[in-house]
């Protein structure tokens, strides 16, 4: 059980710290392509960039200190060597700085939203912050999993799918995209927030920004340091493409059409 | 979904051809009924464009016959099922895609192959009838489209690929494969076309290379003069011209498809090309620059050309106004603040890392200098498309005002602007939005001024004194999108008249019957 750092909570001025997840990913615009060993898809020489929805994180963090809500907003990201250049970008949106634990080769190939989460709640802890931001998912493996793995760590509360962040007293109250619609509830700090499409639509790093960002630190930690271990708990068996899509055929009339559902046994 | 919307802008922009929108349909199809009913809003609703021959009532129909039922019955067993005569479906073919031309075809021609082109010209040339050869219709200057009752001969059913040499980056295609198509075809196996434009998702090779397309990229990659290694056309007569070499180096005789490249269909319909295409690069890059004013621009440019050198692969601009417009008519939005004049630049290299180095200390150098104000890089390449929706898609918001009075001139760098604000006075408030942007690069200003409609008294304010100004300083007045019918009178601003009685002569050679293409290009 553990409770974060409290800033102001009177409901005039909060000095919240904030932690944000990015994760670096095949850019969203590449088409994906197996490997021809079938254990998993070719990442070398294909362009990477911030998961979409950590992107979004990081521009509600930048919000929210630009609103004065928050005092520090650290950015963190796990892999290897690269994820520098996903930190740089962190830090040029406006993130504060930044945190890399850096874990390569065939580690960083099994690591799971398991491990992740794990790491995130240790640096949650060690920072002192009072929110986790996440992206909802991650589009490389779209487990949906991290924010909730990390909120039960922590025995935290968590605001999954937000839509929607505002300030009430000294809690915060998050709309979620739920299937049936929204959902508007109230969440106690310190707490795990995960991103949804509709929070905001992020910036573009500015220049000078872009300048300012270079000269922000960046922290290397390795997972021993944060005491975790990140063995494999899975074992990928094949890697495959999903089924080509078969063309459409045109009929010529109803009786036609009603006679190929038969055929394909879905009337 | 944000993201699945950029997709959505993507394939309205591809369906810029009015055919293709009749055909297509996907999930994108609500979409782009609500921008095609959004863009017809202020203009001419397609049914209320009024026919060329009366907007422009002293160009005269040539001596040519007129489509007999025999004619229709010796195409139809040529081109079984692949001849268009429903009025309906007319439309597309007949109207440009600005919107400010309209034919009056009867019959739209589709065959599949060469021998089928030549057949048809054979045919057309004994009987004396006037022809249109068509690509992907995206055509700016109204050359694409019937003046009257020309038989359009549309290349939308020639787009095979026929060979591509991997080694040596040499693709051979018909002349209706679309560009947006054949760099997809090519990114597979890391080489790209040598060229790029907005129309990309709609324009056919045949097109491009009839008007000599420039583009976004000609600063990098040259022009098609350079980059076409061979064309296969079909002349007047029906006699096939077989240039189609895929040699990188040929010096045997005169070099006739330079002839074809840029002669706008004239003197001969292509069908099919080899083009020489570079290799993809690895690493692309794309900054989105603000700049106080002209001057600012120039040293942007200067600047970047002695520090990126060998990666810059494109540097354009745009104007306030522009932006202003895209904002107001598509929505999109501004990266960075408003600044007078915005800069685009990318580069294109083979190493990452190498370029970023390069392109953060010329940003650096500009930003210490004063010389750029503000900017962005794109950090993705969701982004890095966005960017250059910004200065693609400047056409596709303009038509939104309703009348659209196109101008692409070419002048000495130091006066490109100088031009616009002179014409931002003239205009004054007559006019809806006088906007510029272009190729910073290649010294190509593409000039437009919109109106609610047609108006005659502006087009006689901007009209003939742009091309006046224009020829004042040897500049051309069209740098790009060629004389077409718009322009058909403008030649005199910028050749002298020793070489267009050879551009005539030469004419009367390759098409003695004047049957391809008529009343566009050159004054006969």
């Amino acid at each position: 059980m553990t409770k974060g750092h409290q800033g102001h909570l009177n409901g005039v001025k909060m000095a919240l710290r904030i932690l944000v997840g990015c994760k670096r990913v095949i850019d969203y615009a590449v088409k994906v392509r197996v490997k021809p060993d079938k254990m998993g898809v070719v990442t070398e020489g294909v362009k990477h960039s911030m998961n979409p929805f950590d992107e979004i994180a990081v521009e509600e963090a930048v919000r929210m200190k630009e609103k004065k809500l928050a005092s520090e907003i650290i950015a963190v990201s796990c892999g290897p060597q690269q994820c520098q250049e996903t930190l740089r970008t962190a830090l040029a949106m406006g993130l504060d700085r930044g945190i890399h634990v850096e874990i390569s080769g065939k580690d960083y190939e099994t690591l799971q939203p398991f491990h992740v989460s794990k790491i995130l709640a240790k640096i949650a802890e060690e920072e002192k912050v009072d929110i986790i931001f996440l992206g909802k998912q991650a589009i490389d493996d779209d487990c949906n999993q991290t924010g909730q793995m990390t909120a039960a760590l922590l025995d935290w509360p968590q605001a999954t799918f937000a839509s929607k962040i505002e300030k009430n007293n000294g809690d915060l109250m998050v709309t979620r995209e739920i299937d049936g619609g929204l959902e508007t509830i109230n969440v106690k700090l310190p707490c795990v927030i995960t991103s949804d499409l509709r929070l905001n639509e992020p910036r573009y790093a500015t220049l000078p920004n872009i300048m300012k960002a270079k000269k922000k630190p960046i922290a290397k930690k390795s997972p021993a340091d944060l005491g975790v271990d990140v063995s494999p708990r899975q074992e990928v068996l094949s890697v495959e493409d999903p089924p080509v899509r078969e063309a459409g055929s045109i009929v010529q009339d109803v009786d036609e059409l009603v006679s190929k559902l038969k055929a394909a046994g879905v009337v | 979904m944000k993201r699945v919307c950029t997709r959505q802008f993507r394939n309205l922009t591809r369906l810029r051809s009015f055919g293709e929108v009749r055909e297509k349909i996907s999930r994108s199809i609500n979409h782009v009924c609500l921008s095609r009913r959004s863009l017809h809003g202020s203009a001419c609703r397609l049914g209320e464009l009024e026919l060329t021959s009366v907007r422009y009532p002293h160009v005269q129909r040539g001596k040519y016959a007129t489509l007999t039922e025999k004619d229709v019955d010796f195409f139809q067993k040529l081109l079984p099922q692949r001849v268009l005569q429903d009025p309906s479906e007319l439309d597309g073919y007949n109207i440009d895609w600005m919107r400010t031309v309209r034919g009056n075809s009867q019959m739209v021609l589709r065959p599949k192959t060469t021998s089928e082109v030549a057949e048809i010209l054979k045919y057309c040339n004994e009987r004396h009838l006037a022809v249109v050869p068509q690509g992907g219709n995206t055509g700016l200057v109204g050359g694409s489209v019937p003046v009257f009752d020309e038989i359009v001969i549309s290349t939308q059913l020639m787009n095979q690929i026929i060979s591509l040499d991997e080694v040596s980056g040499i693709v051979v295609c018909q002349s209706g494969c679309i560009l947006e198509t054949l760099d997809n075809y090519l990114a597979e196996r890391e080489l790209m076309m040598p060229l790029d434009l907005g129309a990309k998702g709609s324009c056919h090779i045949g097109g491009n290379v009839s008007t000599n397309a420039g583009g976004l990229r000609l600063l990098r990659y040259g022009s098609l003069h350079g980059s076409v290694l061979g064309v296969e056309a079909v002349l007047a007569s029906g006699e096939i011209v077989d240039c189609l070499s895929s040699l990188r180096k040929d010096n045997t005789g005169y070099d006739l498809k330079q002839l074809f490249i840029g002669s706008e269909g004239t003197l001969g319909m292509v069908t099919s090309v080899s083009i020489l295409c570079p290799r993809r690069p690895k690493a692309v890059n794309v900054a989105f620059l603000g700049v106080e004013n002209f001057e600012a621009a120039l040293q942007t440019f200067q600047l970047c050309k002695g520090m990126l050198a060998e990666i810059l692969s494109a540097c354009e601009f745009m104007d306030q106004e522009s932006m202003q417009c895209i904002q107001e008519n598509l929505k999109l939005t501004n990266p960075i603040k408003s600044y007078p004049l915005y800069i685009l630049i990318e580069t294109s290299g083979s190493h990452g890392s190498h370029d970023e180095e390069k392109l953060n200390a010329f940003l650096e150098a500009a930003m210490g200098k004063g010389i750029v104000q503000d900017g962005t890089i794109a950090m993705d390449v969701t982004q890095r498309q966005n960017i250059w929706g910004l200065r693609e898609r400047i056409a596709e918001g303009l038509l939104h005002d309703g009348y659209n009075y196109k101008y692409d001139i070419s002048l000495p760098l130091p006066k490109l602007y100088e031009i616009v604000e002179d014409m931002r006075q003239r205009l004054g408030s007559k006019v809806t939005r006088v906007v510029s942007y272009g190729h910073l690069g290649d010294g190509n200003l593409h000039f437009n001024v919109t109106t609610p409609e047609y108006n005659k008294e502006v087009l006689g304010l901007i009209e003939p004194y742009i091309y006046e100004w224009t020829s004042q300083v040897r500049g051309s007045v069209s740098a790009e999108h060629g004389l077409g019918f718009k322009k058909r009178d403008c030649i005199r601003y910028s050749k002298e008249p020793n070489a267009v009685k050879m551009m005539v002569k030469m004419k009367k050679l390759f098409d003695p019957n004047g049957i391809l293409n008529p009343y566009k290009t050159i004054p006969l």
